[in-house]
């Protein structure tokens, strides 16, 4: 099985960077933004995001950051093994009104954002709902795009991207395996 | 009447000689060849075997089992008189309920049925039923049991003791004190603790026989006590066998084989009166069939309908087939295990019965002038145990399990009842 | 997973699982969409042969937040009046094409026999089967206790965690259950009660037992309590002679309850006899985790469903 590195640790911290003064920009500041992570490495994208846009507006991350897990709101449930789901955090000031990020780290079929955009209806109704993704690697099984994106990479489909960030890995990097 | 010679049989001492029937007697052991030549190379010849505890189920009951059914799986197995269980409906408790059934085995005329008859009036267990006109009738009735129940009434019990010994009969007595048993559904163990199922204690058994042998001493009469399942049970029978009490006692093939364990698949089939037992009263029993403790093996034949086995345990019946796989487990026992020889399985599973029930003609050595009821077995052979035979219901515990020996023929009375594995009518 | 009939089929792990699924399942119970799509189009039948609208209400609530189809399904099946068997009523539900039976029966096995028998395809859930086992409600027990001594329970079993369940060990399913899974879980679990109720073979897998509360409270530093209900069966079975005599020795009364202390939690699995087993004061107590016992009990059956009935046929 070949490996190849597609970003580096500092390609990620950049493109997170700019992932995360994009949001600012298109949003026109912080106002009522909530940046929301799909677990697992969605979620750490997340919290490197809203990390970064403290350093620049200052906000209280608590009320921006949380998690969504989107497990029981599958399509696949029947035809994959049993998972165990994750935790939700909705930050306190809820989403209705609100502009809602959702931040995972590989775009593919677009089922998870499926999956998201229903969870997200349990808890409320945002004003907005954009996308933020570290790779979009095309493909797509449903009509979703992301506003936001660290690299576009094409990939075939028998190819594996593999998103390794320190919290979860032992590294950062983002590698394709053939 | 046909006449033929078993040739090169086995006999239980080993020797290898032919047997020669002619007009349903043993008419010489020796040499010769007369009339029809069955090779019985590699066979063991052994007297028909008898079941003092069977169920028929007839009248009544003959969703079960009917004479004739039972009669057939009795044959195939090897027996050449079978003791029918009053338990019937009506009950065997009048001398002409204990007429039909032997009438009725007459009729099948595939081993000879004799019928037990009950001690009290319906089972009720409040009366004694007209012992003395079941005994004087042409059933002959000389057992008396109200098995299904126990006669609990020490009084009672002490009472039909001593009335059966005007006609020498005996009382055999169903071990199982009510009032520690109600609602018991297995063995009181650990394996009950776990299953949450409702435990028998052995002592609900041992308490009965422990009085019943004590009455029987008092009273000077013959006692038997019916299918033993606990080692407390066999240390009771040593010590009153020891004191001369005239007690006699049996042992079901199960009871020599499986254990409560089983009871983890909560499947009915496994549901049985008395209760299967841990390994220590296995191995109990096992050594007691050897030394002489336990008289004999009866098998509690106890047919049940599909619809009463295949539902949750505590609706179930209880009760086990037995007729077809008495003799292989009386071997694996005693001679497959070392423990034991051909003679003493002779003893447990056609001598002593026979003595017990005085049976004329049944249950003799196989010797010149003695009525030709002869079994040959195949000790050699092996079968692996499925479905119920050609017994009427299929509760069959052994399913799945290896035996050793097969019965190859059965002569009853002279003429073959079971030829090569099959009925031979 | 394909059926949780004794808490015996669960590993540690997957016992763990179905408590952090729990997790999950409780903030979905506290929201104001009560809902989740993951088991739409499934169809779950309660199949109560014995009456108990606590636990029924509460399978039926679990598999609606699921968005499965409920159908209640109050079979009677006593011993003396021979209704339709359990086979026939199995094979009635295969033909209305059940994916899961929650089955509640008097007869201890009933739940497995269901299970082995090939008569339904979906999957079993013991609800309760005689005095065998009632797995979800040792679930939801383990579920409450460690929400309670940890704060920040996911992943984590009830190590170190010392319990007593106190009374008619020998008759009660949820003891049974109980002492499986605690112990599964790292617990120690001590049994108590009149000998006549505590059964040997149950008594040594605990870790330890006494025939007295108060000495069992003295002797073993008590986390928790686990109070069972007292059936008054047993005291015309001569179990033991009269309520009040029980009350005495085993109640968990206002005395016992300031002995316990105040790290120590009250539970029951009920419905509780007032005044009989548990006092006033132990019940309504601020270490009661019985309220929190009840409301759990959805999530835990949630949690359950949703591993029996999500996975795919890799399992």
């Amino acid at each position: 099985m070949q490996s190849r590195t597609v970003l580096t640790s500092s390609d990620i911290d950049r493109a997170v960077t700019r992932i995360s003064h994009e949001i600012l920009e298109s949003n026109q500041g912080s106002q009522d933004l909530v940046i929301l992570g799909i677990p697992t490495r969605g979620a750490i994208l997340a919290k490197r995001i809203v990390d970064t846009i403290a350093k620049f507006e200052s906000i209280d991350t608590d009320a921006v950051l949380g998690t969504l897990d989107i497990t029981m709101h599958r399509d696949d449930l029947a035809s994959k093994p049993t998972r165990n789901p994750a935790k939700t955090v909705i930050p306190a000031g809820g989403l209705d009104g609100k502009v809602v990020v959702l931040v995972d780290d590989v775009l593919f079929s677009g089922r998870t954002i499926r999956a998201a955009l229903d969870a997200l209806g349990d808890y409320g109704r945002p004003s907005a709902v954009r996308l933020a993704v570290l790779i979009d690697r095309g493909h797509r099984e449903l009509p979703i795009r992301a506003d936001f994106v660290g690299k576009n990479l094409p990939t075939s489909r028998d190819e594996r991207i593999r998103v390794l960030l320190t919290e979860s890995d032992t590294e950062n990097e983002v590698v394709i395996e053939a | 009447m046909s006449e033929f010679t078993l040739v090169n049989a086995t006999m239980a001492d080993g020797s290898v000689t032919n047997v020669g029937v002619a007009a349903g007697v043993i008419k010489f052991i020796g040499n010769e060849v007369m009339g029809e030549s069955i090779d019985a190379k590699g066979l063991v010849a052994l007297p028909g075997f008898i079941d003092l505890h069977t169920h028929l189920r007839e009248p009544g009951f003959e969703q079960s089992e009917t004479v004739l059914s039972g009669s057939r799986a009795a044959a195939l197995g090897g027996f050449t008189a079978v003791h029918a269980m009053a338990n019937t409906m009506p009950v065997a408790d009048t001398a002409g309920v204990v007429e039909q059934i032997k009438s009725l085995g007459d009729e099948a005329g595939l081993v000879q049925v004799q019928p037990i008859g009950a001690v009290t009036v319906g089972l009720g267990g409040e009366r004694l039923a007209e012992l003395g006109a079941m005994a004087n009738s042409r059933a002959k009735v000389t057992i008396f049991s109200d098995d299904g129940k126990c006669v609990s009434d020490p009084l009672l019990m002490r009472r039909a003791l001593a009335y059966v010994k005007s006609f020498d009969g005996v009382i055999a007595q169903h071990a199982q004190e009510p009032r520690l048993t109600e609602n018991s559904q297995m063995h009181e163990g650990n394996v009950s603790a776990e299953l949450g199922l409702a435990g028998w204690p052995a002592v609900a058994e041992e308490s009965i026989i422990a009085r019943d042998v004590l009455l029987a001493e008092a009273t000077g009469s013959r006692l038997h006590i019916c299918h033993l399942s606990t080692a407390g049970s066999v240390e009771i029978i040593r010590w009153a066998k020891r004191r001369g009490i005239k007690v006699t006692a049996e042992v079901t093939p199960h009871h020599l084989l499986l254990t409560d364990e089983l009871a983890r698949t909560y499947n009915p089939v496994y549901k049985v009166n008395p209760p299967l037992r841990t390994d220590a009263d296995v191995k109990a029993l096992r050594e007691a069939l050897v030394d002489g403790t336990i008289d004999i093996v009866a098998t509690d034949h106890a047919p049940h309908p599909v619809e009463a086995k295949e539902c949750e345990w505590a609706a179930a019946a209880f009760g086990m087939l037995g007729l077809e796989t008495a003799a292989s487990i009386a071997q694996l026992v005693l001679i497959d295990s070392g423990e034991s020889n051909w003679q003493r399985f002779s003893e447990v599973m056609s001598l002593n019965p026979a003595a017990i029930s005085k049976l004329a003609d049944q249950g003799q050595l196989l010797e010149v002038g003695n009525v030709a009821n002869i079994t040959l077995i195949n000790p050699a052979a092996t079968r692996v145990i499925s479905g119920g035979g050609a017994s009427k219901s299929s509760n069959q515990p052994f399913e799945g399990i290896e035996l050793p020996g097969t019965v190859i023929h059965t002569i009853y009375r002279g003429a073959f009842s079971v030829r090569d594995s099959k009925l031979a009518k | 997973m394909k059926h949780l009939v004794s808490v015996a089929d669960l590993t540690r792990e997957a016992a763990i699982a179905i408590l952090d699924t729990s997790l999950e399942m409780s903030e979905v119970n506290d929201r104001d969409i009560k809902k989740l799509p993951t088991l739409r189009g499934k169809t779950v039948v309660n199949l109560f042969f014995e009456d108990s609208t606590r636990t029924r209400i509460s399978f039926e609530v679990a598999a609606k937040r699921l968005s499965a189809d409920v159908i209640n399904f109050a079979a009677k099946g006593s011993s003396v009046s021979k209704g339709e068997s359990l086979k026939d009523t199995a094979q009635t539900l295969e033909a209305i094409g059940a994916d899961a039976v929650v089955i509640r029966h008097h007869a201890s096995g009933a739940a497995h026999m269901l299970a082995n028998s090939g008569w339904v395809k979906g999957s079993v859930i013991n609800a309760g089967d005689g005095t065998h086992e009632h797995p979800t409600q040792a679930l939801l027990d383990a579920f409450t206790l460690r929400s309670a001594i940890h704060t920040d329970a996911r992943g984590k079993g009830l190590d170190g965690v010392s319990v007593a369940i106190v009374g008619d060990i020998a008759h009660s399913r949820v003891a049974r259950s109980n002492l499986v899974l605690l112990k599964q879980l790292g617990a120690k679990v001590y049994l108590v009660g009149p000998p006549t109720l505590l059964p040997n073979a149950l008594v040594k897998r605990a870790d330890g037992f006494s025939y007295s509360l108060d000495e069992a409270i003295s002797t073993f530093k008590l986390d928790a309590v686990m109070m069972l209900r007292v059936q008054l069966e047993r005291m015309t079975a001569g179990f033991f002679p009269s309520e009040r005599e029980y009350a005495r020795i085993w109640g968990l009364n206002a005395d016992r309850l300031a002995l316990l202390g105040s790290e120590t939690f009250v539970m029951h699995p009920g419905p509780m006899n007032r005044g009989l087993e548990i006092d006033a004061a132990a019940a309504d107590s601020k270490n009661s985790l019985v309220l929190k016992q009840v409301a759990n009990g959805v999530s835990v059956r949630m949690a359950v469903l949703y591993h029996l009935l999500s996975g795919g046929e890799n399992e």
